[in-house]
Formats: structure tokens, sequence, C-alpha cells
């Protein structure tokens, strides 16, 4: 069983929405039709993204910080969209685990999105049909491309390579990985929908040096500084090791 | 949640069709075991008729909450796990034997089907109308659960909001079958009036239990949980657009908290304090049986509106600042 996913590292994101751009460029662009815009130069625009950055304040002045958020289609393994579906229109794929939604067969009833928690499906409102994150599954299997492009567009764009993209069964996968040494959540995991998609948190990155640490005992080179010179009769290396 | 229009008129249209229609079985059945008289033919067909006018607006409003109507029949096909497919189902086969009833009682086409042991005849009509019996309740039930089943909309996910279509439907039908008795049966009229007043009393009862209970609600989503940051202080400073977007439309209603506290006086009053008043009134003036059940269903348009606005998503989490 496959389930491909994104990892998506908020501790490197920078929110510079790169991934939001070059998402909407490649999805606007494919054979599915574009994703619609409304007002796009007015006052109020909308439209259709699969991916958004949102930006959170956490924490009180002085004492906060910011923390960028992107958000697309989890691809729960237990999607809670598709079974509400009432023509099948929204299936999970079962060789690779990726939620997909058939605009050929979606009536645009939205309860899809009454029941995702997410709030990751939006309704497109020029062709009348329900959109969402589908992993680039156009691009990821194209074998026409090189093997380093065969990746969602949003991954590819990442200035700072806060997305990772793989299959998060594979115990071996760089994701996989990921979600395990670098503490790998879930988004409201209360509902048990357990989503693919998985975060990784700030993590403060501390290096903790002790006093006997900031002059090596042997000191190959002379460039740490010059150590006292020890006292005749003073314990040297040679008693205590046998090199 | 948005409450969309063509849903709280396909919600309250059915709800009336079904209740109408309960109602006038419920009759016929009495007749049947000579508790009551029995009506004409024409009571009973004419007033499936108007059950169908009730339910074929529901059928009509439902096609305008779809962004793509002529693709209706797909849905259909997912029966075994969504409600909403189910109710697909149900609605038509409903219909159509609502239709059987009034044609059969119209035509006067009702053969003896069998007759009980203890000498009760059971002909063509009663067959029909116990299977409609059948599929209004399931109808109920699909209609409900739509709702009931969605867990992350927890005002909605209780075995209340099934109750409650039921009782409010069987209210609404109920005081129109009343109406339509004083209209063709004056002298059955006590019978409906009577059952609509236990019905709207239960209903009421209903809706204020769950009032009760969403009151007491504390969301099981939090901010912490839908950014999985353990912070007690998380503001958001940006949702990602500009101009809003389908989920700051489709989720919030849109309209004031102010607003949103003055609709639930007024459509408790209107839909159950109001139609009790009238329906104790309608014993000796059956006009206002009528206006009972037009203010009722103007407060039940006002009680169906609340359901949906008062549903908080939990996506909503996730869409509080434009920015």
């Amino acid at each position: 069983m496959t389930q491909l996913a994104l990892v998506i590292d908020l501790n490197v994101c920078v929110g510079c929405h790169a991934c939001v751009t070059s998402c909407k460029e490649w999805n606007t662009s494919g054979s599915a039709g574009p994703l619609c815009d409304e007002n796009p130069y007015g006052l109020n625009p909308t439209g259709t993204f699969f991916n958004r950055v949102q930006t959170f304040e956490i924490g009180k002045y002085p004492n906060s910080e910011t923390l960028h958020f992107p958000k697309s289609c989890l691809h729960c393994e237990d999607p809670p969209c598709v079974p509400v579906c009432p023509t099948g229109a929204s299936y999970k794929r079962k060789e690779d685990g990726i939620v997909l939604v058939d605009y050929d067969k979606c009536i645009g009833c939205k309860y899809c999105t009454w029941a995702c928690p997410y709030g990751a499906r939006e309704f497109d409102e020029k062709q009348k049909v329900m959109k969402k994150c589908t992993l680039c599954v156009d691009r990821i299997y194209d074998m026409s491309m090189p093997e380093a492009d065969r990746k969602p567009s949003c991954v590819k764009a990442c200035p700072t390579s806060a997305r990772l993209f793989g299959d998060i069964h594979d115990p071996e996968s760089a994701v996989s990985l990921a979600i395990r040494e670098d503490g790998g959540y879930a988004l409201m995991p209360e509902w048990g929908t357990h989503p693919a998609n998985h975060y990784l948190p700030r993590r403060k990155i501390k290096l903790k040096i002790h006093k006997d640490e900031l002059e090596r005992a042997d000191n190959p080179l002379k460039v740490d500084g010059q150590l006292p010179k020890p006292a005749k009769g003073a314990p040297s290396m040679e008693d205590v090791s046998a090199w | 949640m948005k409450p969309a229009f063509s849903v709280i008129f396909l919600t309250t249209l059915l709800g009336a069709g079904q209740g109408l229609f309960l109602a006038l079985f419920t009759h016929q059945s009495y007749a049947l075991f000579g508790l009551l008289p029995m009506q004409s033919d024409a009571f009973y067909g004419y007033g499936s008729a108007l059950a169908m006018l009730f339910l074929g607006g529901g059928l009509i409003a439902s096609f305008f909450h779809l962004g793509r109507p002529e693709r209706a029949w797909r849905s259909a096909t997912q029966w075994r796990t969504s409600w909403l497919s189910r109710e697909v189902i149900v609605l038509p086969a409903f219909m159509g034997v609502v239709f059987l009833y009034g044609v059969s009682h119209l035509v006067g086409f009702r053969p003896e089907i069998v007759t009980l042991p203890s000498g009760l005849l059971i002909d063509l009509s009663a067959v029909i109308g116990t299977v409609g019996t059948l599929l209004a309740f399931a109808l109920f039930i699909c209609t409900g659960m739509i709702y009931a089943c969605l867990r992350f909309l927890r005002e909605w996910h209780s075995p209340l909001t099934v109750i409650n279509y039921i009782l409010m439907g069987g209210s609404s039908g109920f005081i129109l079958a009343a109406f339509f008795s004083a209209t063709y049966a004056p002298t059955e009229t006590d019978f409906f009036v009577g059952w609509a007043v236990i019905i709207t009393l239960l209903a009421f009862a209903g809706r204020v239990a769950s009032l009760l209970r969403n009151a007491r609600l504390k969301p099981k989503s939090t901010m912490q949980t839908a950014i999985g940051v353990k912070h007690p202080y998380i503001v958001q400073r940006s949702m990602g657009s500009m101009g809003g977007n389908f989920n700051t439309r489709e989720f919030f209603h849109g309209k004031s908290a102010a607003f949103l506290r003055a609709i639930k006086p007024t459509f408790l009053v209107l839909a159950f304090v109001v139609p009790l008043a009238l329906l104790a009134l309608g014993l000796f003036s059956p006009a206002l049986l009528g206006v009972a059940f037009i203010l009722q269903y103007l407060g039940l348009m006002a009680e169906r509106w609340f359901f949906f606005a008062q549903a908080n998503h939990p996506q909503n989490l996730y869409y509080q600042t434009i920015g």
C-alpha cells in the first residue's frame, strides 16, 4: 500500500507563497481546465486555489512569533469527504492514496465540503464543480518529464525545501524519516481522519556547550588557544590513555 | 454554515408534504378499524394531490442547490455510503407511491387484497398507504441523517436532528391536513387538530431540547489542534486570500450575532406557540387553521435558517482574518 503525501516543515517555511502561485500556475493550465478567478484585478479578487499559505501570530507581543502555515488537501487515510459524495465523483485512489474529484461526475452539491473539517475543498464558481489538491497527479506520473520534475508543483517551487513529497507508508522514505525523527504531526487528530499530510513543528536549534568543551584536551593544531601548562607531576595524557 | 434558500425550501416543503400524507393515511387507518367514519375517495385523493404539490415544490427547490443539475441522476449511485444519495432514491419513490395512493382513490380502483381473520378488509389503497408511510419515515430519516451524520458539525450530530425533522414535518403536515379537512370534511377537523396539537407540542419539546443541547456544546477542535501549536494565544493574521473565498462564503451565515439571537425566539413563537394557539381557536373558526399553517411555515423557514446558521464548522478556525 502506497500513501503519497506532503510533509511540510513549519520550521523553514518563510511564507513566500511560491507554492501557492506555482500550484495555481500548473493546475490552471492543465487538461482539467482552469481554476477560475473572479475580479482578479478588482476590489475583491476571489478564485479557486488548491493551496493557501496562512499566517498566524503565536503569543503576545513582544513574546510572539509568526507562523506561516501552508494548507492544502491532506489526503486523509480515512477521508470523510468521500463516503458522503452522492455521485461517486469524490474518491480515494487505492494505488497511491490520493483523494481526487472526477470533475465530469461532480454535481456541485457541496456536501463534501461540509464533511471536510479542514476546509480543503473549494467550489469553482464558474465550472460549478468541486475542486481540490490532486498532489499534481498529472505530473508525478508523467514519464515525459525528467525524474527530478515528477513531484508536485508546490514542492518544486519551495525555495527553502519546506515541502517534502513521498510515500508515508514506506518506512525508509524521506517523508517517513522526517515524520519519525522531526516530530511530524497531523492536523485535528481528534476527528480520526488520519491525514496523510504531516507538519513538522517549529523547533529551536539549541547547542549546549559545557565549559570543558571550550578547549579540546588534545588541541592538535594549537588553534584553540593555549592551555595552561600542566604542573610537574600532574597526570598527563600518557597516564590515562594507552594511545 | 450559510443557510441556502434552496435547502430551506426543500426541507420545509418536503416535511409538509410527508406530514400531510401521513395525516391522510392515519385517518384512513383509523377509519379502516372503524374508529372514524371513512371519508370519500375525493378527500384522500385530492389530499394526496395537495401533498404532491408540496413534494414537487421541494424536488424543484433541490435542483437549485446543485451546480450541475443536469447531472443530478448520478446522485442515486452511492446509496451504500451516502445519506444524500439515499434521499435522492427515496424521494421519487415516495412521490410515486403518493401518486399511486391518490390515483387509487380518485379512480376508485381499490380491489380487495386480503381479508384478515378478524374480517377486516384490506384494499389496495391501504397497502399502498402502508408502503407510503414507511417511505415517508424513510425520507425523514434520510433528510435528517444528511445533517446528523456529519460528526464535525456537532450541533447537528445528534439523534435529535432526525427526531426533529420527523416531528416538525409531522406538525406542519397535520396542521395542513386540519385546514384541508376543515374545507372538505369538516366533521373530521377535530381529529386532525388533536393530532396536530400533540405533534406540535412534541416538536416544540424536541427543538427546545436540541437548543439546550447545542448551548452546552464545547468545541472539540481548537486553534491549537487546527495548526498543531500548543500555545494559549494564537491569532490568525492572514488566511491566504485578499477578497474572501469559497470557504468564507459557504461556512458563515453572513449576519450579525444580534440577528442570530433575534431569529431564535422568532422561530420558537412562529413555528410552535402561534400555531398551537391558532389550532385551539381553529376549532371554532376553520379559516384560522390556514393562517396557522402559513405562519408556522414561515416559522419553520426561520427555524431552518437558524439550524444552518447555528452550526459552526471547524474549518472556520482556518478562515478568521482576511489579510
